[in-house]
């Protein structure tokens, strides 16, 4: 009887034709490698995602005034509501963590050669698409970081010429961050983008069917175009099994190991903030990004202002064309890594250099710490033994906000450098006129200073040196040499 | 069963000159009617694109007692450009220096690199930015840093001793207030 049930189920769903032409699809042997994992395991953090925010809109308000209370609904009142959202959150870090490494694998696997350009076209559309997840996803965590970083991305949009303000009115759905905003990035999160994200999965997995899954690269065999399909049929044909039962193993694991991560995250760190109410009227925080836009918070830090307009403009898309040309540039040749040292340099560099950014974002030295000046106490080594006039400088390092910038004795800012042992770097002179006339990313104090405080200032920093250092000298003059000549025989503390 | 006669064929102009009329007829309805949905949807989705005519007002910031000369001081005021589920959201903090008498000079609070808050220190006479450490000196000038102009300054107005800022508008490089 049920036997008849399945065969009837199956002549009119066509099930098993379904089956033969997707999971039961022959793939070559060679293809079962751990290094094919990161695809299933990309749609799999999506699925999660979907199915986690899916939860998550059930309580949650897309409203400027309501967003935060019922984030804070959701960690604290609701049942497992903390759980979501923790699941949530970390489901999208691996998401893009995952996607990098399949982007990256692919590169190296040279498996956008001929004929699956196409693939590679739309799994870099999806890129875009999770990137944008990304960013939508942040805002609507609806704090004081996604309110700032609203206005951080309007400025950037700002900076496009001609169509700039036509930009930001577009982003912030107005002149101004406002109610409308807040919906805007729900739609752009909940629908536009997933449902772009579906239709383009859908045929980046149909592409992969269709034209196969990637042989796994063997030096000294590059893609010729006459020959390629052929050879693959013949691969398939000779060595070939089905993909279930036979090569999903190594993907079911993956799969399982990320869920189980994922949870473990979850369980282990909670969820992220909410931070701080979106008050825009509480102006004393620090706004920063999620891990995957902290490179460039960095770069945004660190590049001098007449390059900023012109970089934010033209590397993006260069960028993003050199990804959708690759296929067109590099389409046909060796596939294997060990063959292309360009591919294997050029991926090592962007990680570097992105994984460096990072982590310098992460710890951000470039923001001053603003409540150096006031919490931070001078080391009590650096007051011993100090003449008045000396002490008086130490007062004004302290009051004048110069410690959020410089540290010393190990606390202070990291903006500027540390000015433990000052003095055998810079003369009196030379300290007098960086204090009134400021300097690369100092400003200049000259008008906020009178001469009696700038003169203890120096003083006191003529005494930053260690108990061993001779002080800088003005090698020109003789009279500057022998001066501080003399001074080296006064012990420093 | 019995065998059905075949039909005899209609005239092949006849039948297939009705088709391609029908066809032309069904596709240009369908164009008709997408673009009087779609102009609409679109209009919709983009009347933020256009600016419809002034977003900024006059606002009271407070008498002109509340601001003494030669300080500066946070003061805040409710978005115009508002919507009635905004929330706190709406309030939107500025900078108020008085130099003298009436002369006054209104910051916006977003830095001129990438829009985050600054925050003034009456003691050094700077504002400094918290994001990528910018600062400027205390009439708005650029000090140091990334941010590639001043700080963005309100249009504002005295009435009956009282100071009004020209509020609204998110300041940008392309658009500054």
């Amino acid at each position: 009887m049920l036997r008849n049930i399945a065969f009837w189920i199956d002549d009119r769903v066509h099930l098993s034709k379904l089956y033969a032409s997707t999971a039961g699809h022959h793939v070559p042997r060679n293809a079962e490698s751990w290094f094919y994992v990161f695809g299933s395991g990309t749609l799999l953090c999506f699925i999660l995602q979907v199915v986690t925010g899916t939860c998550l809109a059930f309580v949650y308000t897309p409203s400027a005034s309501e967003a935060y209370t019922s984030l804070e609904y959701l960690n604290y009142h609701q049942q497992l509501g903390w759980l979501l959202r923790a699941m949530h959150n970390w489901g999208s870090n691996f998401m893009v963590g995952i996607m990098i490494l399949h982007l990256a694998q692919v590169f190296l696997f040279g498996a956008f050669k001929y004929p699956r350009e196409m693939t590679w076209i739309s799994g870099v559309v999806l890129l875009l698409c999770t990137l944008g997840m990304a960013f939508t996803g942040q805002v609507l965590r609806f704090d004081q970081d996604a309110y700032w970083g609203l206005g951080i991305g309007a400025a950037m949009m700002g900076r496009v010429p001609v169509i700039g303000p036509e930009l930001v009115h577009f982003m912030l759905a107005g002149p101004i961050i406002a109610g409308e905003t807040l919906s805007r990035f729900f739609t752009m999160h909940v629908f536009i983008i997933p449902g772009t994200i579906i239709a383009l999965v859908s045929l980046h997995l149909r592409l992969v069917l269709s034209k196969g899954i990637n042989e796994y690269p063997v030096p000294g065999k590059p893609v010729v175009k006459a020959t390629y399909e052929q050879e693959y049929e013949d691969l398939v044909k000779k060595d070939g099994v089905p993909f279930f039962p036979k090569a999903i193993s190594k993907d079911l694991i993956f799969s399982g190991v990320v869920m189980l991560a994922i949870l473990g995250c979850a369980l282990y760190f909670g969820p992220e903030g909410p931070h701080g109410v979106p008050d825009p009227t509480q102006i004393n925080t620090v706004p920063k990004p999620d891990f995957f836009f902290l490179w460039l918070y960095a770069v945004l830090a660190l590049l001098p202002d007449y390059l900023e307009t012109i970089l934010i403009l033209t590397v993006p898309v260069i960028a993003i064309g050199l990804l959708f040309a690759l296929p067109f540039i590099s389409g046909t040749g060796e596939k294997s890594a060990r063959r292309r040292p360009v591919a294997v340099l050029a991926v090592l560099i962007i990680f570097l250099t992105v994984g460096t950014l990072n982590y310098l974002g992460t710890y951000s030295p470039w923001s001053p710490k603003m409540t150096a000046w006031s919490a931070e106490q001078t080391p009590v080594k650096y007051i011993q033994g100090r003449t008045p006039l000396e002490l008086q400088g130490a007062l004004v390092l302290q009051y004048k906000q110069c410690r959020n910038c410089h540290s010393i004795g190990g606390s202070g800012g990291l903006r500027g450098p540390a000015l433990d042992g000052v003095a055998t770097r810079l003369t009196g002179d030379q300290l007098t006129r960086q204090v009134i006339q400021g300097g690369g990313n100092m400003p200049a104090y000259g008008k906020n200073l009178n001469p009696s405080e700038v003169a203890a200032l120096v003083a006191f920093m003529k005494t930053l040196r260690g108990p061993n250092e001779i002080p800088a000298q003005d090698s020109n003059s003789p009279q500057g040499r022998a001066q501080t000549g003399e001074k080296v025989a006064q012990a420093a503390p | 069963m019995s065998v059905k006669p075949q039909q005899p064929q209609a005239a092949p102009d006849a039948g297939s000159s009705r088709r391609r009329f029908l066809f032309k007829l069904g596709a240009a309805l369908n164009v008709v009617a997408a673009s009087f949905i779609g102009i609409p949807v679109i209009g919709f989705v983009f009347s933020s694109f256009r600016r419809k005519g002034p977003s900024e007002s006059w606002i009271s910031l407070g008498a002109l007692e509340t601001f003494p000369a030669g300080q500066t001081r946070l003061a805040t005021y409710r978005n115009p450009y508002t919507r009635p589920w905004d929330g706190a959201t709406a309030e939107i903090p500025c900078w108020v220096r008085r130099i003298e008498g009436e002369k006054f000079q209104i910051f916006a609070i977003n830095c001129t690199h990438l829009g985050c808050p600054v925050r003034w220190f009456q003691e050094s006479h700077l504002f400094m930015c918290p994001c990528h450490g910018g600062a400027f000196y205390e009439d708005g000038a650029h000090a140091s840093g990334p941010p590639p102009r001043g700080l963005y300054e309100y249009d504002y107005q005295i009435r009956n001793s009282e100071l009004f800022v020209k509020g609204g508008q998110l300041p940008t490089l392309s658009q500054p207030v």
